[in-house]
């Protein structure tokens, strides 16, 4: 192990966490929220009765499943300009930060995911709750609100929380838009040194130990809520 | 939205003077293809060997496996990238390290990136493996114990035949991300679809029409995918035996 210098990365610890840590955990907090809510909607979407609208969602859902991630991001960090100058009737594309543009991006990806999960979440409750639901006299919003979502989270959560354990991995590819998050951080470090084996190792060490730790956690949840049947 | 598409540009010549940028585009989904289908060897290979031995009632062996899993799918494929890239070289003897890091492009990251996007996929496979194995009841080993068989011949002639007819559509949607996830490699300068699309929009500064372009090369690829695949189900599947739909996954 001669030749190594593990001090730079006491020496960018700061950096490193209070810039690229927060940066990642804010991304995939941001982009699991508005995820799960969008997904939400595309799986009701997607179970609608309604051809043009279940259609829509699947479309969609299919395209972002059936593209690489890398180009996605790449897709959006140029295309929000555009729908942002759309939105707000500018005549000139706008500038967004890479922050917002992943932001956008991951929300937009993730939730073809989510939608996928929430779909047989859904579907794994028994017709006869929505059936009474609505001999209950509640409407299609009150039967998803209070009795499908409800359950269907309940199962569901194992696997919502891996696949946010997923998302948390999949923010380091912001590196493709030079976005300063953990990863971009430490390659920015590593770079500056020319410290790469060091600052790569602890970025690698650094993610297992989160993402093996929540994956355990996971696991105990698991075994915790039993699925109803 | 006010952009002036230009499609004419796709057979205008890159700057490379290769070809037009279709041409230079498929090149790319040329290097896509090489470096998914060689990383899908590994992958398949390792895969099939370390799922099968997780399922196995040797302990040690178990844990070594599950030791295996838990590290390359605790870390992202990125990161994998560069360490396989970056610091593998580092450790090996000097002269070796060195040869790694001068062969002549495109090399020097192809031979990287297969070996990181097999072993990354490798666990995902192993996954596959043991859930298949693990779905198959119970009897079925029993009864080829009970007929005389050895533990190898039973999991050769009884139990990896059916598990591997079960875990076919979940093994297409791996390979599809293969596909997908031989992107990442431009990360370390394998110039395939993804980076090809990139740089096609720094030369000619048609965003859209690049980046449209190699959507549809992958959606298109995809489908040929599926086709493949489901023909492949087809020649081999087994008369009554109805593989059982499996529990949503979380993946990427």
């Amino acid at each position: 192990m001669q030749g190594f210098d593990f001090d730079v990365i006491q020496r960018s610890w700061g950096y490193l966490f209070r810039e690229g840590m927060s940066f990642t955990l804010t991304l995939t907090a941001l982009a699991m929220t508005g995820g799960i809510v969008f997904g939400t909607l595309l799986a009701m979407m997607r179970l609608s009765s309604m051809k043009p609208v279940s259609m829509l969602a699947g479309a969609y859902v299919n395209l972002m499943r059936s593209i690489p991630l890398v180009l996605v991001i790449f897709w959006f960090f140029f295309l929000v300009p555009y729908i942002g100058a759309w939105v707000i009737g500018a005549k000139e594309p706008i500038k967004v930060g890479a922050f917002w543009s992943a932001a956008i991006t991951f929300t937009m990806f993730e939730a073809a995911y989510y939608c996928e999960i929430m779909r047989a979440g859904i579907q794994s409750i028994p017709r006869g709750q929505v059936w009474s639901g609505y001999a209950l006299g509640l409407d299609y919003w009150q039967t998803m609100a209070r009795i499908v979502l409800p359950q269907a989270f309940r199962n569901m959560l194992p696997v919502l929380l891996t696949q946010t354990i997923i998302l948390f991995q999949d923010t380091s590819l912001v590196y493709v838009i030079s976005a300063t998050d953990f990863l971009g951080a430490a390659a920015k470090v590593a770079n500056r040194d020319y410290r790469l084996v060091e600052m790569y190792s602890f970025v690698a060490v650094v993610y297992f130990v989160v993402s093996y730790g929540l994956s355990a956690l996971v696991r105990r949840l698991q075994e915790r809520i039993a699925i109803i049947k | 939205m006010n952009y002036n598409w230009h499609w004419k540009v796709l057979l205008e010549t890159e700057p490379g003077g290769t070809g037009s940028y279709l041409h230079y585009l498929l090149v790319g989904l040329g290097w896509t293809l090489a470096t998914a289908l060689a990383a899908w060897v590994i992958a398949l290979a390792i895969g099939a060997l370390v799922g099968t031995l997780r399922t196995t009632p040797m302990k040690w062996v178990v844990r070594a496996g599950n030791l295996y899993v838990e590290i390359f799918r605790n870390v992202p494929l990125i990161v994998q990238m560069f360490l396989w890239f970056f610091v593998f070289p580092e450790f090996l003897p000097k002269a070796l390290g060195d040869w790694i890091k001068q062969m002549p492009p495109p090399w020097a990251s192809y031979i990287p990136a297969v070996l990181c996007l097999g072993i990354f996929t490798s666990v995902r496979v192993a996954e596959q493996v043991r859930a298949g194995i693990n779905s198959l009841p119970r009897g079925q080993r029993m009864a080829g114990i009970a007929m005389g068989l050895t533990e190898t011949q039973t999991y050769r002639t009884v139990i990896l035949p059916q598990a591997f007819r079960i875990i076919l559509p979940p093994l297409t949607s791996e390979f599809m991300n293969v596909i997908k996830n031989s992107s990442v490699a431009l990360t370390i300068g394998l110039l395939e679809l993804t980076g090809r699309a990139r740089a096609m929009q720094e030369f000619s500064f048609r965003v859209f029409e690049a980046f449209t372009a190699a959507t549809v090369i992958y959606l298109l690829t995809n489908l040929v995918v599926v086709l493949l695949m489901r023909a492949l189900e087809k020649k081999v599947r087994v008369p009554g035996l109805i593989a059982v739909a499996g529990a949503p996954q979380a993946g990427h």
